[in-house]
C-alpha cells in the first residue's frame, strides 16, 4: 500500500486543466465508505468508546475497581454512588467493566496480530514457493485446522496452565491456521496473475515481485480475514476465563465477572448480564465493522 | 549501427517438458528484424506464436526448454542470467499483454506502477519518473493525463487501460516492442485505435516491433512483414501485401478465405478441413498436409524445408501455390 502520492500536482503544464476532485489516498477512500456506512459508523463509535475508556481506565472510572465491601453488595444499578451498581464482592460495576474491557481488548486484538504476522508469513511463503514448501506446511497447519477451535484454546490453556498470558499464546496458535489457509490461497492466486507476469517483463527482480505486486495484493484480505478474527477472539478469551483458564480473579475482565456473578443471576440479574452485554457489543461491532473494511477495501469494487 | 538488426533468432525451438510430456511447442524458428521494422506473427491458437514471442524474452514457464540462438541489440538472451535479464526486459525488450485488466495490478495506482518501473531501471528520482509518466501518458493520448496518473486501473476503460499498459511498457524506451494480442480483448471501436496508436508510436520511436495477432486484418493494419505460424513452425513469411495478396502456401491461402471481408457478402466461408494438429502427435512430413488440398506423395516424406518463393518470400512447401501459378 505504498501508494505515494504526491500532493503538489506536478510542476504545472501550460495547459493544466483547472483543478479537479483527486482521488485520494487508499486510506482516505476506506474512511469515507466507512463514514457513508451508518452501521459501521455506529460500531466505530461504540468501540472508539471502548478503547478510550479501556485506556483511560484509571482516570475516568468513579471508584477503586478491587476494593470491596460486604455492605454493598449487588446493588443494582442506579444506586447512589454507583451507576451500575456492585458485584457480588460489593466492587463498583462500572469501574469494573471499563477495567475489563483492557483485558477484553488486548485479548481480542493482541493474538490476532501476532498470528496474521506469523500465519500470514507461513502462508505466503507456501502460497508462493508452492510444491514441497506448501506441502511442509499446509499439511501441518491442517493438523491443528482439524480442531474446533474453542477446544483447541481450552485444551492449550488446560496444557500451559491458567493465566492471561497463557491463553493469549493458545489463541494465537488457534488463529494461526485459518489466516496461514486464507494467505496461502490468496498468494497461490495473486502469483498467477498476467501483472505478476507483466512486472516480470518490465525487469521487476523475484523479491522485488514479493515485496512489491504480492505482498501488496495480499494484505488487503488477510487484514479483513484477520480483522473479523478479533471478535471470535473476545468472544474465546472470555470463554477461557469464564472456565477459569483465563484472567484470575480478582482481575477484572469481563469473562471472569460473567463467571462469578452467575451465582447472583437471581438475585441482581441486571449486574449479571452487564459483563455479557459488554462482550456482546465489543465483539458484533468489530464483525459488522470488518465486514465494511473488507467491502472499502477491496479497491477494485 | 542502423544495420544491426534488432532482434537476430535463429532456429529457435521451445519444448514443453514435464514428468511424462515432452512437446515441441516452437520448432526451427529464424528471423531477424530490423529497427523501426514491424513483424506480424499470424497463427490459430497454440501454433506457437506467443511462446515464440515470450521466448525473445526468457518470459516462459519453467518447464520450457528453449534451444537455438536469441540475439536482441546484439546480446544473447539464451545464456544471460536472471540478473541480465532484468536489465533486458524494459529498456531493450517490452512488452504489452492481451488483457489490459489483469496485466496491470489493481493495487497500484497508473502513476505509481509506472513510476516504479522507471525508478528501478534508471535510478532517478520519484518525483523525476513522475514527470517521465505524465509525458508518458500524454504519448499514449490518454485524456486528462494528469488525473489519470491517480487513478486506479479499474477506473479506467478498456482502451484506456490498454493506453496505460502501453505506456509502462514504453516507460524505459524500449528499442523492441513485443505486442500479444493487445486488442484482442478490446471493443471493435477501440481496437482500431490502439493500433494506429501502437503504429504511429512504434514509427515515432523507431522500434521494432512484433505483433502477435490470429486477426488478419490487423496484421494488415500494422505489419511490413508477416509470418504465418502453423504447429510451431513459420510456414511462409514474407512482406505483407505480396503474403495476402497471393500467398505462398495453401495454409495462408486457406487462412484467408476462411476469413471475413467485404467481398464475402453472401458467400458462405470455406473453411479449412480438420483440425490443428496435436503437437504430441504430429503428422510424418509437411504437418499441413493431412489438410492440405495440394497434398502429394512427396510431401510426407520428410518436412519441407522453408524455400525462398519470390523477393525476400519463403515458404515452407514442396509445391508452393506461386510456382504453380506461375507454371501453368
Amino acid at each position: 500500500m505504498s501508494a505515494t502520492v504526491e500532493t503538489s500536482p506536478v510542476a504545472a503544464a501550460p495547459r493544466a486543466t483547472p483543478k479537479r476532485r483527486r482521488t485520494g489516498g487508499f486510506w482516505r477512500r476506506v474512511a469515507r465508505h466507512v463514514m457513508r456506512d451508518k452501521l459501521a459508523l455506529l460500531c466505530t463509535v461504540i468501540l472508539a468508546l471502548i478503547a478510550l475508556s479501556a485506556i483511560f481506565a484509571p482516570w475516568i472510572a468513579p471508584a477503586d475497581p478491587y476494593k470491596t465491601s460486604m455492605m454493598r453488595r449487588l446493588l443494582p444499578p442506579l444506586s447512589p454512588g454507583y451507576i451500575l451498581g456492585t458485584d457480588e464482592l460489593g466492587r463498583d460495576m462500572l469501574s469494573r467493566l471499563l477495567y475489563g474491557g483492557r483485558v477484553s481488548l488486548a485479548m481480542g486484538i493482541s493474538p490476532v496480530i501476532l498470528a496474521t504476522l506469523i500465519g500470514g508469513a507461513l502462508g505466503v511463503t507456501a502460497g508462493y514457493f508452492g510444491r514441497h514448501v506448501n506441502m511442509a506446511i499446509m499439511r501441518v497447519v491442517d493438523v491443528f485446522y482439524a480442531f474446533p477451535s474453542v477446544l483447541l484454546a481450552v485444551a492449550m490453556a488446560g496444557v500451559l496452565g491458567a493465566g492471561l498470558f497463557n491463553s493469549l499464546i493458545s489463541l494465537t496458535l488457534v488463529f494461526i491456521p485459518p489466516i496461514a489457509r486464507v494467505a496461502e490461497a490468496v498468494t497461490t492466486q495473486v502469483r498467477n496473475q498476467d501483472y505478476v507476469e507483466a512486472a516480470r517483463a518490465t525487469g521487476a527482480s523475484a523479491p522485488r515481485i514479493i515485496v512489491q505486486h504480492v505482498l501488496a495484493n495480499v494484505t488487503g484480505p488477510i487484514m479483513t480475514y484477520a480483522s473479523s478474527l478479533v471478535s471470535i477472539a473476545i468472544i474465546i478469551s472470555s470463554g477461557l476465563s469464564f472456565l477459569g483458564l483465563g484472567a484470575a480473579p480478582p482481575i477484572a475482565d469481563w469473562g471472569l465477572m460473567l463467571n462469578t456473578l452467575r451465582q447472583a443471576i437471581y438475585v441482581a440479574p441486571i449486574n449479571a448480564v452487564l459483563p455479557g452485554v459488554m462482550i456482546f457489543a465489543a465483539s458484533v461491532s468489530f464483525n459488522l465493522l470488518s465486514d465494511s473494511l473488507r467491502t472499502a477495501m477491496d479497491v477494485r469494487a | 549501427m542502423p544495420h544491426d538488426p534488432v532482434v537476430e533468432v535463429s532456429d529457435l525451438s521451445v519444448r514443453f517438458v514435464n514428468r511424462d510430456l515432452d512437446l515441441q511447442v516452437v520448432d526451427g524458428v529464424s528471423f531477424s528484424l530490423a529497427a523501426g521494422e514491424v513483424l506480424c506473427l499470424l497463427g490459430e491458437s497454440g501454433s506457437g506464436k506467443s511462446v515464440t514471442m515470450r521466448a525473445l524474452l526468457r518470459l516462459l514457464p519453467d518447464y520450457a526448454r528453449i534451444g537455438g540462438k536469441i540475439r536482441l541489440a546484439g546480446k544473447d538472451v539464451t545464456t544471460m542470467t536472471d540478473r541480465q535479464l532484468e536489465a533486458v526486459r524494459g529498456p531493450v525488450g517490452a512488452m504489452i499483454f492481451q488483457e489490459p485488466m489483469t496485466a496491470l495490478d489493481p493495487v497500484f495506482t497508473i502513476g505509481t506502477q509506472i513510476s516504479e518501473t522507471i525508478v528501478s531501471h534508471e535510478g532517478v528520482s520519484y518525483r523525476e519518473a513522475r514527470k517521465r509518466s505524465l509525458e508518458l501518458l500524454e504519448m499514449v493520448q490518454i485524456p486528462s493525463a494528469e488525473r489519470r496518473l491517480d487513478s486506479y486501473p479499474h477506473e479506467l476503460s478498456g482502451g484506456l487501460r490498454q493506453r496505460a499498459m502501453i505506456a509502462l511498457a514504453l516507460s524505459c524506451r524500449p528499442s523492441l516492442l513485443l505486442a500479444d494480442e493487445p486488442t484482442t480483448a478490446l471493443d471493435a471501436t477501440v481496437q482500431i485505435q490502439i493500433l494506429l496508436l501502437i503504429r504511429s508510436l512504434q514509427r515515432e520511436l523507431g522500434m521494432a516491433t512484433i505483433f502477435v495477432t490470429h486477426d488478419i486484418g490487423v496484421a494488415c493494419e500494422v505489419a511490413d512483414r508477416v509470418s504465418v505460424m502453423y504447429a510451431g513452425r513459420f510456414v511462409e513469411t514474407g512482406p505483407v501485401a505480396d503474403v495476402i495478396g497471393r500467398p505462398g502456401h495453401p495454409y495462408t491461402a486457406g487462412l484467408l478465405r476462411s476469413t471475413v471481408h467485404a467481398e464475402s457478402r453472401g458467400q458462405l466461408l470455406e473453411s479449412i478441413p480438420g483440425g490443428p494438429p496435436d503437437l504430441a502427435d504430429l503428422p510424418v512430413g509437411c504437418s499441413f498436409g493431412p489438410r492440405c488440398s495440394q497434398h502429394h506423395a512427396a510431401c510426407d516424406a520428410g518436412v519441407p524445408a522453408m524455400v525462398p518463393i519470390g523477393e525476400g518470400r519463403m515458404a515452407r512447401c514442396l509445391r508452393p501455390l506461386l510456382a504453380t501459378a506461375e507454371a501453368a
